[in-house]
């Protein structure tokens, strides 16, 4: 964020020397004829570049405002959190909290991820294959935050087997993606790895 | 309006008012010129003003014992709830005069579709109006999340989710309006400053939607401009000032069986669970007044497309006053509109119940066809029928109706050369 700021204030001098250097050369140009007294063009310039200058000022003093409103470091800290997922049974899903969002770690059956697996790419809304959504195949890992206005889906229902939100009536596949419902875009996928085999690191 | 200059009496107040013409302002109001004609549906202004005091007095005191943390609100509403003394009926008369306070905009809102009160020269009024309507929903949305139960976390959620729906910056958005990656203590911080400010925000637009009533003055049951104020117009004191107290100790009584008897229908019980971001309740519902935009949303089958048409559903209202053709205002005299009026009136309340509802099956349907029917009326049927319908006559003046046509002719001073 600091850095943006350096940009716009370095946007911010640029126009202030732009402003600056456009008044001389302005200036030469009127200073005869006001000389003869014909003409306030030199005055009325002063004045736009006033409140224009005014006017950018006002913008860089609003974006420490407006900027403050975003995630702050303590926030940001937050930022990854290790799981062990060594009890979890087969066909079983554990929700766990990162950065303030559910995430679903879950054990997937046989039948679920051959299910995943035989879709056509053509039927799906937000086509993406299962082994792009998958580290391996028996652990689907997500944000479990619905991604039509972020309810938390249910598992194991809806039309598909996999989930499915209440709220406006989204349906999920047994690969997390979105099948039928007002959802535009499949369940995220967070960045994760595996540390070992009975833990993963999510963030 | 009246006609001759006011000048207060005492040499004080002369002195005073030569300085700052509060007494003028005073004075003004006091005598300011009211169709006799006025029925009740003219008291909700008086009763809005009204619960907007009740709503200001009410929550500075709630905010002297509420705490804006998502660890410790929960917890602050139920310690009012318990400990702070009479906090029960400090907050019972916050949430559910915030509850009053829509039924009386929404009735306000009707009577000017009606008695077309937003036609030429009204439109500032109106458009203020719609701004206030606007600032009142964001205000009870942002209120209603502060005690942090189940409802008001999954409604922060699926609201501020909207502007996800923003191609390219919307993720933006919402990671900016929420302070982190989720719905969580920062949000609510800044909603709790937000729904501090936004009620005083209010009190300037109804004073700006006063000043411009005061323009061209109040519009009436026939709709039609006063010809003589003198004969058609009653002094604000004390004639509708006691007609509107009349008509607030009537809504008063309301008010107090639902905060008396049944503080707790219009709310969910839901909101008595502490909010919890792991489980979304299965059923989620905003407050009642905000349902007809809830069934619209979730009516139409996209994310973006459901949002921006939601925000329509409000926006259009904005451009009533050019959308309707009609010369004339009143519903009175337009036999086709009113029942079209009426037609709205219950395509509005079947939103609202379909809001409610889960989306699914019968619901969903009704629900397309009553959102298809609410755009229909204002972009087709209002147009149209300004050009099409057959109009009663009008009668000369506001007076006529009541008296006859004694003083129809005798109208030599108009409000135009006041
Ligand atoms: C336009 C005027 C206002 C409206 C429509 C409004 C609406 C609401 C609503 C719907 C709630 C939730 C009530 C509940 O379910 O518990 C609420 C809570 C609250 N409001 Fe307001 N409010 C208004 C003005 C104010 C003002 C001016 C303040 C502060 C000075 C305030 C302070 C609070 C506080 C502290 C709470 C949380 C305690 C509680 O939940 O009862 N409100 N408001
Ligand atoms: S939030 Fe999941 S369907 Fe709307």
């Amino acid at each position: 964020m600091s850095s943006s700021y350096a940009v716009l204030t370095t946007i911010i001098i640029l126009l202030v020397l732009f402003l600056y250097l456009s008044w001389v050369f302005v200036s030469i140009k009127v200073v005869d004829k006001e000389q003869k007294g014909e003409t306030t063009e030199r005055r009325d310039f002063l004045f736009t570049a006033s409140y224009a200058l005014g006017a950018v000022g006002v913008g860089v003093v609003v974006w420490p405002l407006i900027d403050q409103m975003n995630p702050d470091a303590s926030v940001k800290a937050l930022a990854t959190t290790e799981v062990d997922i060594s009890k979890i049974g087969l066909g079983k899903t554990i929700t766990v909290l990162w950065r303030g969002k559910p995430v679903f770690i879950r054990r997937r059956t046989q039948e679920e991820i051959s299910k995943a697996k035989n879709v056509q790419l053509e039927e799906l809304k937000d086509p993406q294959k299962d082994e792009d959504r998958v580290k391996k195949p028996e652990w689907l890992i997500m944000t479990g935050v619905c991604t039509h206005l972020g309810c938390v889906p249910l598992g194991d229902k809806g039309d598909f087997g996999g989930w499915f939100c209440p709220c406006h009536g989204s349906h999920y596949d047994t690969s997390g993606r979105i099948r039928k419902g007002p959802a535009p875009t499949n369940l995220e996928i967070p960045k994760y790895e595996f540390v070992d085999n009975n833990t993963i690191k999510i963030g | 309006m009246s006609e001759e200059k006011y000048v207060p009496k005492s040499k004080l107040g002369q002195w005073f008012d030569s300085r700052l013409p509060l007494l003028t302002l005073a004075h003004h109001i006091n005598d300011y010129p009211t169709p006799k004609n006025l029925n009740y549906w003219w008291t909700f202004g008086g009763i809005l003003t009204f619960f907007l005091i009740v709503q200001i007095i009410t929550g500075l005191v709630l905010a002297m014992h509420y705490v804006a943390h998502a660890d410790l609100a929960f917890g602050s509403v139920e310690h009012i709830m318990r400990d702070v003394n009479y906090g029960w009926l400090i907050r019972y008369l916050h949430a559910n005069g915030s509850s009053m306070f829509f039924l009386a905009v929404y009735i306000h809102i009707f009577r000017a579709l009606f008695y077309g009160s937003y036609k030429a020269p009204r439109e500032m009024i109106w458009i203020i109006g719609m701004l206030i309507y606007m600032l009142m929903m964001a205000t009870a949305f942002m209120g209603y999340v502060l005690p942090w139960g189940q409802m008001s976390f999954w409604a922060a959620t699926v609201i501020t989710n909207l502007f996800s729906a923003i191609p390219l910056v919307g993720e933006s958005i919402t990671t900016w309006l929420w302070g982190g990656y989720a719905v969580g203590s920062p949000t609510l911080t800044r909603f709790f400053s937000l729904h501090y400010l936004m009620p005083f925000l209010i009190f300037g637009l109804v004073i700006l939607h006063i000043w411009a009533l005061h323009i061209p003055g109040n519009n009436n049951p026939v709709g039609i401009d006063i010809k003589q104020l003198s004969k058609e117009t009653v002094p604000f004191h004390p004639y509708i000032i006691i007609k509107d107290l009349y008509a607030l100790l009537i809504f008063l009584i309301i008010f107090s069986g639902f905060v008396f008897f049944v503080p707790n229908v219009l709310g969910h019980p839901d909101n008595y669970i502490e909010a919890n971001p792991m489980i979304t309740p299965t059923h989620i519902v905003p407050e009642w007044y905000l349902l007809p935009f809830y069934a619209i949303l979730r009516s139409i089958p996209d994310k973006l497309g459901g949002v921006v048409v939601m925000f329509a559903a409000v926006f259009i209202l904005m451009f009533l006053p050019w959308l309707d053709t009609s010369k004339v205002r009143s519903a009175v005299f337009r036999p086709l509109y009113k029942i079209f009026f009426w037609i709205l009136v219950i395509d509005v309340i079947v939103l609202g119940y379909i809001g409610a509802k889960p989306p699914e099956g019968m619901y969903l349907i009704i629900g397309r066809i009553a959102t298809i029917y609410y755009f229909v009326h204002f972009i087709l049927i209002m147009p149209i029928l300004g050009f099409k319908e057959k109009t009663k006559p009008l009668p000369l003046s506001i007076s006529d109706p009541v008296l006859g046509d004694e003083d129809k002719l005798s109208s030599e001073k108009t409000m135009n050369n006041r």
